[in-house]
C-alpha cells in the first residue's frame, strides 16, 4: 500500500515589503517544493505597493512554475470599498479564492469551489458540513484547535473536502480596528506612514521582563514564536491531511520548504529536520496548540519519530 | 432602539429589569457561552425563574450560547439549545455555524440573533448567516467606526445591535486567540478570555505583578490600580518604550454617540458586563434607559448629561471610558 503524502502550501505574505522585494520572494518560490501558493494581501487594505495587477502578474508567474496558485482575501473587512475589492477577487476566473471571512464564504457559496484559510471558524463537523454544501473544497484547521479536534472531525469529514494545517511560522492570533504599528510611532491609522514597511517580519513586542512574546503586525497580532510541527510529521500522514501550510518569512522561506519537503519524503528523520529548522527560526518555537495545550507551549515528545 | 442588558445571575436579571432594560441577556452554567466564570450564569431553576420575572414585567430574554463546540462538546451545545428552547426564551444569540444550523432545523420557530463571537464585519457576512440561518439580528463587533456601523445597518438584511458600554474588546471578537496562546484556553474555546485558574498577582519588591500562566502581564507600583490581566490590555515594550502596546484598561462609553447611533438606524443598544455585580447592572441599565428615553424623544435636545457620564465613569474599568472604535482617531 502506498501511502498518499501531504502537498506543501505557502500561505498567503502577512507582512507588508517594498513591491521588488515581493517579486523576488516569489520568484525565488517558483523553484521550491511547495504545490500550491496562496497570493494577496489579507492583513490591512491600506498597503496597496502591489495593485490586483501586480498579484495576478505573480499568479502566472508561479502558474507557469507549476504551482496550484489560489487568491487570498482580507481577513477583517469594515468598509464598502474593501468589500468591493473583495467581489473582484472572487469574480476572477482563473484562480481559486481562499475566503479568510465570512463575506468571501458568503460571495463565493453556491458559485465556485472554495478554500478557506485559518480565521475562518471551523470548530466542528457540522459546521464543516455546511460549508462543504456551499461549495467548500478545503478548509484550514483553525489555529487554535488540536490533533485530537482534528481526529474527531476527521471521522465524518465530507467526501471531496480537504484539510490543510498551518505547520509553520508565527500564529496570526487576533486582528483589531486599531493598528499597533502605528500606535508604536505614535501615528493614527488614518496617519499610519506605512511604518510596517520598516518591519519585514513585523515588530517585536517584549514583555516588562524582555521576554519575546507578541509581533504586531499593523491591525494583526502574531506570536513571537514560530509555531513549527516538523515534529508531527507522521500525525499529518495518518490522518489523511491534505495539505501542510507554512507561512512566508523575510528570510530562509524556500530553506524551511525544502526541510519540510525532505522530512515529509523521508530523506531525512524529523529530529534532523527540527535541527535543520533551528537557525531558521526568528525568536524561539512552539508547538502547544496542535498538542491541546496553550499556544506558546513547546510539547517535547520522547517516541522515536522518523519520518515515514 | 431596544436595551439590551446583561444577567449573569438572578439579582441582576432582576436589577436590569426593574431599571428599564428591553431585554436582558444570560447564559447556562458552562462553557456554552463567552462569560463561562465561577459563580455565574443560571441553572435550570434560575433560569425558569428569572424568565418568569422577566416575562412578567415584559422584558424579553435572550439566552447567549455563543461559544464554539469542538466534537467532545457538541451534546452539551445541542442540549443548551434545546433547554433554551424549552425555557421559551425570546431569542438564542448564536455564533457558531454548526449550532445555527442545528438550533434552525431542530426549533425552526425560535428567534436566532448572530452573536458579536460570530465576527460579521460587514453587510456580506451577515448575509451569509441570513440566507442560511434566516437570523432576525446581529450584534456587531466592536471594531467599526461609526460611519461604517452606518454602512453596515443601511445594507444588512436584518436589524443591527451594537454595544453602547461595558468592558472593551480591542480585538474583533470570535477571531481572537491571545488568550489560548498563552492559557489554552480562549473565548471560542472555553467561554472565557484569561481564564481565573491561570492568572496570579504577586506582591514583588518591584510592584505588584500580574501574570497570565506565567507571561507578566503587568507591574503596577504603589497605588497604581491593578486591572484584570488581559493580555490585549498589559504593557508590553515595543521599540524600548514601555507602554500600553495594544488598550488602555478603559471601557466603551458611547452615550454622547446616542443621536447618531439612533439616526443611522442601530436597532438594539447592548451592555456588557455578565460579569459584573447587580449594583453595576441596575447603575447602567437606570442611566441608558434615562438617555435612550430622552434621545427618543428628542434627538435635537439630546447630549449626554454630566451626572450620567460621572455615574458610568465610576463603574469603568479603569475608570475611564473611550469612544473605542467609533470615534476614527482611537484606530
Amino acid at each position: 500500500m502506498t501511502t498518499r503524502l501531504p502537498r506543501l502550501s505557502l500561505g498567503p505574505l502577512l507582512y507588508y515589503w517594498p513591491r521588488e522585494d515581493v517579486f523576488r520572494f516569489y520568484e525565488s518560490i517558483a523553484d521550491t517544493a511547495v504545490d500550491i501558493v496562496y497570493l494577496g494581501e489579507t492583513v490591512c487594505s491600506k498597503r496597496r505597493l502591489l495593485t490586483p495587477d501586480s498579484w495576478l502578474q505573480l499568479a502566472a508567474l508561479l502558474k507557469d512554475a507549476g504551482k496550484d496558485v489560489l487568491l487570498s482575501t482580507l481577513t477583517l473587512l469594515e468598509a464598502n470599498s474593501e468589500l468591493s475589492s473583495l467581489r473582484k477577487i472572487c469574480d476572477n476566473e482563473d484562480y481559486m479564492v481562499e475566503a479568510n471571512d465570512m463575506s468571501a464564504v458568503q460571495l463565493l457559496s453556491g458559485k465556485k469551489p472554495f478554500v478557506t484559510g485559518p480565521a475562518v471558524n471551523i470548530y466542528n463537523s457540522r459546521s464543516l458540513q455546511v460549508l462543504a454544501d456551499a461549495g467548500l473544497k478545503r478548509w484550514t484547521l483553525p489555529v487554535e484547535l488540536s490533533k485530537e479536534t482534528l481526529t474527531s472531525m476527521h471521522q465524518d469529514r465530507p467526501l471531496g473536502v480537504e484539510t490543510e494545517v498551518f505547520v509553520f511560522g508565527r500564529l496570526p492570533l487576533a486582528y483589531s480596528a486599531r493598528c499597533f504599528t502605528a500606535r508604536s510611532h505614535n501615528l493614527a491609522k488614518d496617519d499610519c506612514q506605512f511604518r510596517c514597511l520598516d518591519d519585514a517580519d513585523g515588530l517585536m513586542l517584549r514583555t516588562r521582563e524582555d521576554e519575546s512574546f507578541l509581533v504586531l503586525n499593523g491591525i494583526q497580532t502574531q506570536s513571537a514564536k514560530t509555531q513549527n510541527l516538523i515534529r508531527d510529521m507522521n500525525d499529518f500522514i495518518d490522518l489523511e491531511i491534505d495539505v501542510l501550510r507554512i507561512s512566508p518569512q523575510s528570510k530562509n522561506t524556500p530553506q524551511i520548504i525544502e526541510v519540510y519537503d525532505h522530512c515529509m519524503h523521508g530523506k531525512v528523520s524529523s529530529e534532523e529536520a527540527e535541527e535543520l529548522l533551528k537557525p531558521y527560526i526568528i525568536s524561539g518555537e512552539c508547538n502547544g496548540y496542535w498538542h491541546g495545550e496553550a499556544g506558546m507551549d513547546s510539547i517535547g515528545n520522547n517516541e522515536q519519530r522518523g519520518c515515514i | 432602539m431596544e436595551l439590551v442588558c446583561p444577567a449573569g445571575n438572578l439579582p441582576s436579571l432582576k436589577a436590569a429589569v426593574d431599571h428599564g432594560a428591553n431585554a436582558v441577556y444570560m447564559g447556562f452554567k458552562d462553557d456554552t457561552n463567552a462569560r463561562h466564570f465561577a459563580g455565574l450564569n443560571f441553572d435550570d431553576r434560575r433560569a425558569q425563574e428569572g424568565i418568569r420575572y422577566a416575562h412578567d414585567k415584559g422584558t424579553k430574554v435572550f439566552v447567549a450560547i455563543n461559544t464554539y463546540p469542538q466534537p467532545s462538546g457538541w451534546s452539551r451545545w445541542k442540549k443548551s439549545v434545546d433547554h433554551a428552547a424549552e425555557l421559551g426564551v425570546d431569542a438564542l444569540i448564536l455564533a457558531d455555524i454548526g449550532v445555527m444550523d442545528y438550533a434552525r432545523g431542530r426549533w425552526p420557530d425560535l428567534r436566532l440573533h448572530l452573536s458579536v463571537q460570530g465576527s460579521a464585519t460587514n453587510a456580506e457576512a451577515i448575509n451569509f448567516y441570513f440566507q442560511n440561518f434566516a437570523i432576525q439580528r446581529v450584534v456587531l463587533p466592536r471594531v467599526l467606526s461609526l460611519k461604517q456601523v452606518k454602512q453596515v445597518a443601511e445594507s444588512s438584511p436584518v436589524p443591527v445591535e451594537v454595544f453602547g458600554f461595558g468592558s472593551l474588546c480591542v480585538m474583533v471578537e470570535g477571531r481572537c486567540m491571545l488568550s489560548s496562546y498563552v492559557t489554552g484556553r480562549s473565548p471560542n474555546t472555553f467561554g472565557a478570555c484569561s481564564p481565573a485558574n491561570a492568572v496570579s498577582w504577586n506582591e514583588t519588591p518591584n510592584g505588584l505583578e500580574t501574570r497570565l500562566n506565567n507571561i507578566l502581564i503587568d507591574q503596577h507600583a504603589e497605588g497604581e490600580s491593578a486591572g484584570y490581566p488581559t493580555v490585549c490590555k498589559g504593557r508590553f515594550n515595543v521599540s524600548g518604550n514601555t507602554y500600553y502596546a495594544i488598550e488602555e484598561p478603559t471601557s466603551l462609553n458611547t452615550l454622547e454617540l446616542l443621536p447618531e447611533l439612533q439616526s443611522v438606524g442601530v436597532a438594539a443598544i447592548k451592555i456588557e458586563g455578565r460579569q459584573r455585580s447587580p449594583a453595576y447592572v441596575a447603575q447602567v441599565t437606570k442611566v441608558w434607559r434615562d438617555a435612550i428615553d430622552l434621545c427618543e424623544r428628542n434627538p435635537q435636545a439630546y447630549h449626554a448629561q454630566s451626572d450620567w457620564m460621572a455615574a458610568l465613569e465610576k463603574v469603568s474599568e479603569g475608570s475611564q471610558t473611550t469612544l473605542g472604535a467609533y470615534h476614527r482617531p482611537w484606530q
